[in-house]
């Protein structure tokens, strides 16, 4: 390799969606889609944090695989044939939507965040109407004993957004996952009250990446809650240039 | 140690074993320890006079295979099962005179005779927890042939052309990965012994390492060699305590003789084997949920690419390999990589360890040629369906596998024939089911499983195994619908397609190819309100023909 290809980073051209496009080597398929005016949903991925690929929401086709990968953590490749919406992956979204409604107590007429949630804005955008399987509803406590902050475990739905932003950007690592398939929660520190938390800083960029009512600030009723999820990218941006 | 000495060593060790003209090996891996063969060995021991102490020798062995039948004893050359205690006395009398005839196992069986061992070729014959035995009987020449004789390259050429494919599940080829962890980025590299054996009912790993932990150690460090890594780990479960301090025991003793830690043979390889407990996850065996439990984080599967080949543990290229993989090694070393090859079928070279369990005659740990048939497995080596019963099933690949019916006994065993048969070869599990199993009853059983040990990670898994498994449940308490049944396939398809890792995208696996064979079931169930097998227990009124 000369040193100059190592130098300039590789231009690869694909197509999404039939449409010709090109990304430098190493960027994911869902960034290349979105500067392209294609849109992917995505629920888990958010700009700024490390990417996990656990919502399957992003699940895209490829020419050539019979896997379907998720495109938030998928680099392009030259010559790549990507199709961002097709009947299979439609059918597929609507029915992880309806599985995490299933999940836990997503009853958006009492929420803090109604009209103001990622969810809510997902299923509306796809079309959901109603929830085939059987409502679970485990119950699942309300952590209110952070003196700014409230944590409604009924409303989480596992993205780990809070988890990566402590972690990645404050620094504080004060959230975690604990306990394994149906019976994983988040938890703050050794799960204690939050309130009781030694590592919190009480920063809130937790609340403001939820993507639902899960986090949110005290004292806000329902449909209150509007999240600055901006904020991330910028620090992570002014952090690079440093 | 220089190859001199080993030679030393194995010849002391065997003109031992000659001058004790009578040897009696007692299995003591789990299986027959859990049935107190330690006590018999102990028996044993304390019964020889002092005269016979000097021509008799009590070893601890392996494990012999035929599992349900023990403890197994052998004395010289007679095999002897369900040994007590109690009856060390008249074992010990037999050296002189004729064999007991009331415990004896008829070693020239179908069962030992249609099989053919090599990962288990030392198995049942050499002490597990001496040194000398394995040294005996060959052991670390492959390593000492790959350091002194062989380049890397060479070493992976011999693995390449043995066709061996990895017995952790998946078959992917030895070779191929073993060459790219070798062309990986330069510098810190790893070799990881996937020992972590999660799927219900397996138990051939542990009795690999029980039986014999110096030929992982040995396959181990010639993969070291290999690739160009310096440091091996070995994932095991807390589960498997035995298998654990014998791997203790084995490291210390290889370090002892310099066969594993610095300057190998004298040469500039150097290479050092760690253990790390698992806590029994069954994600835990997914390779990169597994790298991420070594590295202290918590064990949960990333999207791949990249695979752990180019970036594993922490980040560097990492070798990951199954037990069963690793014990193939030396003997292929030894004897050739064409050797290898020309056992088995033309894709699936070689032999496999299954154990087999369930409504079967002769349930325990076999080792075959791959490409035989499922009838020779079941009605030959495993001595057909007890009870006059008659065969209905084999599940294999555990719960990322599916069952096989009748129709497909005659099939070879080997990962295509498997797959076309909508199963798997898996880590080696083999559950023979008769008539009186439930297939919906199996597939609910496997689902449970899979939904308790999902990690959480990704929504399709996490909640689809439970709304799965909510089906399942419905529809063998007779409470299910048509709709309901439309709705399982339906989800099977979309949990399959969308998770995360390989158990969510296999966990729908059970109950697609019990659909695929036994639909007449699930009907019956939903339509007749009936099973079939008359295991589940419909409590609704018995309505005949009524569904929505
Ligand atoms: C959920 C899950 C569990 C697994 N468990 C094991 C296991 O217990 N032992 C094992 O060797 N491989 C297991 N595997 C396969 C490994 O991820 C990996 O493919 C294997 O260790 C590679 O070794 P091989 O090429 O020698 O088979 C598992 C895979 C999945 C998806
Ligand atoms: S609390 Fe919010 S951000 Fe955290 S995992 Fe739950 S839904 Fe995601
Ligand atoms: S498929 Fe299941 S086990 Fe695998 S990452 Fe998803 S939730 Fe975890
Ligand atoms: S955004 Fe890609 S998996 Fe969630």
């Amino acid at each position: 390799m000369s040193p100059l290809s190592t130098l300039t980073p590789r231009v690869k051209t694909l197509k999404i969606n039939g449409l010709d496009v090109s990304a430098s080597e190493g960027e994911k398929i869902l960034d290349v889609a979105r500067q392209n005016g294609i849109q992917i949903p995505t629920l888990c991925q958010l700009d700024g944090l490390t990417s996990v690929g656990a919502c399957r929401l992003c699940l895209v086709e490829v020419k050539g695989t019979p896997k379907l990968l998720p495109a938030c953590v998928t680099s392009v490749e030259e010559g790549m044939e990507v199709t961002t919406t097709s009947e299979r992956l439609v059918k597929y979204r609507q029915m992880i939507l309806e599985l995490l409604f299933s999940e836990r107590n997503h009853i958006c007429s009492v929420c803090v965040s109604n009209g103001h949630c990622d969810l809510q804005g997902m299923a509306q955008a796809h079309g959901m109407t109603h929830v085939r399987f059987p409502y679970l509803y485990p119950q699942q406590g309300v952590d209110a004993s952070h003196r700014r902050y409230v944590m409604d475990h009924n409303r989480c739905i596992l993205c780990a957004r809070c988890v990566r932003v402590c972690d990645e950007i404050e620094g504080a690592h004060t959230w975690d996952i604990q306990g394994r398939g149906g019976d994983a929660f988040v938890i703050t520190d050794f799960n204690q009250p939050w309130g009781e938390s030694q590592t919190c800083t009480s920063c809130g960029k937790c609340v403001q990446v939820c993507p639902t009512g899960a986090l949110s600030e005290k004292g806000k009723s329902v449909a209150e809650m509007t999240k600055k999820r901006e904020f991330v990218p910028y620090l992570t941006l002014m952090r690079e240039e440093l | 140690m220089t190859p001199e000495e080993l030679q030393e060593q194995a010849e002391k060790r065997r003109a031992e074993q000659k001058d004790t003209p009578h040897q009696i090996r007692v299995c003591v891996a789990a299986g027959c320890i859990s049935t107190q063969s330690d006590q018999v060995k102990e028996a044993l021991v304390k019964g020889l006079s002092p005269e016979l102490q000097k021509t008799c020798q009590v070893n601890g062995v392996g494990c012999m295979g035929l599992c349900k039948e023990g403890p197994l004893v052998s004395v010289d050359d007679t095999l002897y099962k369900a040994v007590s205690a109690a009856d060390a006395p008249e074992l010990i009398n037999s050296l002189s005179q004729t064999p007991v005839q009331r415990l004896l196992c008829d070693s020239k069986a179908p069962f030992f005779s249609r099989q053919k061992k090599i990962v288990l070729e030392n198995s049942g014959k050499i002490n597990p927890e001496v040194i000398e035995d394995y040294i005996a009987a060959d052991g670390y020449v492959a390593l000492h042939k790959a350091l002194a004789e062989m380049t890397p390259l060479q070493v992976n050429e011999q693995v390449t052309i043995s066709g061996l494919r990895g017995r952790g599940g998946a078959g992917f080829p030895t070779g191929l990965k073993w060459s790219t962890v070798a062309k990986g980025a330069a510098g810190q590299k790893y070799v990881i012994c996937n020992a972590d054996e999660g799927d219900p009912g397996a138990f051939m790993d542990r009795s690999v390492l029980e039986s014999d932990p110096h030929r992982v150690l040995e396959g181990m460090a010639i993969a070291g060699y290999a690739v160009g890594a310096n440091q091996g780990y070995i994932y095991i479960r807390a589960e498997y305590p035995l298998a654990i301090q014998r791997l203790k025991l084995a490291i210390r003793q290889a370090e002892r003789l310099e066969l594993l830690g610095k300057n190998i043979f004298g040469t500039t390889f150097s290479f050092h084997v760690e253990l790390r407990i698992g806590a029994g996850a069954f994600v835990c065996g997914e390779e990169t949920a597994l790298i991420a439990s070594i590295e202290g984080k918590r064990g949960t599967p990333r999207p791949r690419p990249p695979f752990p080949a180019e970036s594993g543990l922490w980040g560097r290229p990492t070798l990951i390999n199954n037990v069963e993989t690793f014990a193939n090694i030396a003997p292929i070393l030894r004897n050739g990589g064409s050797w290898f090859a020309g056992i088995g079928t033309e894709k699936s070279k070689g032999t496999k360890v299954f154990a087999l369990a369930g409504k079967i005659t002769n349930t325990g740990l076999i080792e075959i040629p791959m490409g035989i048939t499922l009838r020779e497995i079941i009605f030959d080596i495993g001595g057909g369906i007890p009870d006059g019963r008659k065969f209905k099933a084999v599940q294999t690949g555990g719960p990322s596998g599916g069952c096989i019916p009748e129709q497909y006994l005659d099939m070879p065993i080997d990962y295509e024939s498997l797959a076309k048969a909508g199963s798997i070869m898996g880590s080696g599990g083999m559950i023979v089911m008769d008539d009186t199993s439930c297939m919906v009853d199996v597939a609910k059983f496997f689902m449970e499983f899979c939904m308790t040990e999902s990690c959480g990670k990704c929504v399709p898994c996490r909640v689809g195994t439970v709304q799965l498994h909510g089906l399942l449940c419905r529809i063998t308490d007779g409470t299910a619908t048509m709709d309901d049944l439309s709705q399982l396939e339906e989800l099977c398809d979309m949990v399959r397609s969308t998770s995360l890792c390989g158990l969510g995208q296999t966990a729908p696996n059970p109950v697609v190819s019990t659909l695929r064979y036994f639909k007449e079931e699930y009907l019956a169930h939903i339509q007749e309100k009936r099973c079939l097998a008359g295991v589940c227990k419909i409590t609704v009124p018995h309505a005949a023909g009524v569904s929505r």
